[in-house]
């Protein structure tokens, strides 16, 4: 079984961005760019059921410009076989990424897809649940667990209350949460390796779908900073302060 | 104008998050509707013909629904959006699981995490994390949004109950089966909606001493709640995690202990009202968005606190 891993080039977790001075957008000139920490999660996750036999093969792909090919070869040293870029200067929104993703799943016909659950630029946590509708795919968001076995993929899911397990027939379109496992660290005869390994381009054009933006960010600034408070002594000031000045005890 | 909220309930309650979706959407338009999709499903729709706002009550009470699986709930949706202007849900994992599937089989970009309307067509929403708020706007013929529960206040109840119409389809997809849920069941406050959070850190140091914020909860009616380092480390479970990528919460009083303060937890909780952090380390960065703070071990802190309270 062929296994699909679509990944984002984001800024860096570590880095702590702001917006720009126009108010327009966010400055993210001259970050460190990464893989996104889910997508990241997605990789693995993939390689270990490669590794455990019960997949052929992992395909990275990641939609976006030449830069893209970073995280492509990253992806790769960690243990991906290939890799195809959907090449774009275009800022995608995640139903048009879902498209394109689309249209690499109809060639490539894997069994599993896998996508991280959000991307931590523009938080969205769309674009899985989005290709799986275009491409009719059951879901499992949000995994903390996965196991593949009888020709379906039975996902363990982190919601609001607490765990839900879900059988999917395949393929199926998975996206992963934080605790499905810890991404290792690419070796340097891997990182090596990967520059050998195959990269396609595919320009998006070729792909022939509505990639149009239809939510246009005009203003981007920063939150409202909390006024600097105070600290107290002991427990005793700590209780007095919330019931008499703050009021939110009793 | 009109606009359809999608109900999340577990068939029995209806969820709080609901009642803070509803008043996002009464600021919209005047025109609510609500659809509860689920089985054996009744007190659900009762409770929610009594939120305020809310017109009509459309019920699709079948064994299919049962546990509202993504592939099923969206096909049901498709067809219900047609009328439909706005289509909204709590931007919770149920809301954020369904909601964007829903969207793309009607060919809509839907706007994830609101947290204010600012006209018909506008809205801000968090980015990197909650470091930036993007103002978006989108010209779609229909708009599909989720929710952040956190920057809306619960919708009261109306005097009269909306009318309840009951609807039955024949949709049952078979991509998806359930097989087990492992729900958690307290009597405290669900941290979504309570009042007091108290939330612990790696600074507790084991799951046995979350019983002393525990007891702490119970004196002050307060849910209990977790940093990301305190799941990791396994000392509670991933629901209780509060942060960026789990629950995002703003309650009056949010009391963080043992809890260093990385951004990704302030995401999750730095529009509480009034905020108390209890830490050794002087120089932690929970301590820039603490109204009160307390540096002292945390466990003595704990055992005074309960005395006083």
């Amino acid at each position: 079984m062929k296994i699909l891993v679509a990944i984002k080039r984001v800024v860096d977790y570590n880095v702590k961005v702001r917006p720009t001075s126009d108010g327009k957008s966010v400055d993210i000139a001259n970050t460190k760019k990464s893989i996104n920490p889910f997508c990241e999660i997605a990789v693995e996750e993939a390689i270990r059921l490669k590794e455990a036999e019960l997949a052929t093969e992992v395909v990275v792909v990641s939609v976006g410009p030449d830069a893209v090919q970073e995280q492509l070869r990253t992806a790769m040293a960690l243990g991906a076989d290939r890799a195809i870029q959907v090449k774009t200067e275009a800022d995608l929104e995640p139903l048009a990424i879902g498209k394109a993703l689309k249209a690499v799943i109809e060639r490539e016909d894997p069994g599993l897809v896998m996508l991280g659950k959000q991307s931590i630029d523009g938080d969205n946590n769309q674009t899985g649940q989005i290709l799986a509708a275009l491409t009719n795919m059951p879901q499992g968001t949000f995994a903390s667990h996965v196991a593949i076995a009888d020709k379906r993929v039975v996902v363990t899911r982190e919601v609001d209350g607490g765990l839900q397990t879900l059988s999917l027939s395949l393929p199926a379109i998975i996206t992963t949460d934080l605790r499905l496992n810890e991404p290792r660290y690419a070796s340097l005869p891997n990182i090596m390796k990967a520059k050998r390994k195959p990269l396609f381009v595919i320009d998006l054009n070729e792909f022939g779908i509505d990639s149009e933006p239809r939510v246009v960010t005009t203003a981007v600034e920063s939150p409202a900073q909390r006024q600097p408070g105070i600290k107290v002594a002991n427990a005793a000031e700590l209780v007095d302060k919330l019931k008499n000045e703050a009021k939110v005890i009793t | 104008m009109s606009i359809l909220v999608i109900a999340e309930h577990d068939n029995l309650t209806l969820k709080d998050s609901t009642l803070n979706t509803i008043t996002a959407a009464s600021q919209l338009s005047d025109d609510v509707d609500i659809v509860v999709i689920g089985y054996q499903c009744d007190k659900v729709a009762a409770a929610a013909a009594k939120v305020a706002g809310i017109a009509n009550v459309l019920v699709f009470d079948q064994e299919a629904y049962q546990y509202q699986l993504a592939e099923n709930l969206s096909s049901l949706l498709k067809d219900i959006a047609l009328e439909y202007r706005y289509i909204l849900a709590p931007a919770t994992t149920f809301g954020k699981n369904l909601l964007p599937r829903t969207a793309a089989l009607f060919d809509c970009q839907p706007i994830s995490d609101v947290i204010e309307i600012v006209d018909a067509n506008t809205f801000k929403r968090p980015i990197y994390a909650g470091n930036a708020i993007a103002t978006v706007i989108s010209e779609q013929s229909k708009l599909c949004l989720t929710i952040r529960c956190a920057a809306f206040e619960a919708a009261g109840l109306q005097s009269t109950a909306a009318p309840i119409q009951h609807y039955a389809t024949d949709i049952s997809s078979t991509l998806s089966h359930f097989v087990s849920a492992d729900i958690a069941t307290s009597d405290r406050p669900d941290l979504l909606s309570a009042n007091v959070i108290i939330a612990g850190g790696r600074g507790m140091q084991s799951a046995d001493s979350f019983t002393l914020l525990n007891n702490l909860a119970d004196k002050l009616g307060a849910a209990v709640g977790a940093s990301r380092a305190a799941v990791d480390a396994g000392y509670v479970p991933n629901d209780m995690q509060i942060g960026q990528t789990g629950k995002i919460v703003a309650p009056d009083l949010y009391i963080a202990v043992g809890i260093s303060g990385a951004i990704q937890h302030l995401a999750g909780m730095q529009d509480s009202k009034v905020i108390v952090a209890i830490n050794k380390d002087e120089d932690a960065p929970i301590f820039q968005v603490a109204d009160y703070g307390l540096v002292d071990d945390l466990f003595t802190a704990i055992q005074e606190l309960g005395e006083l309270l």
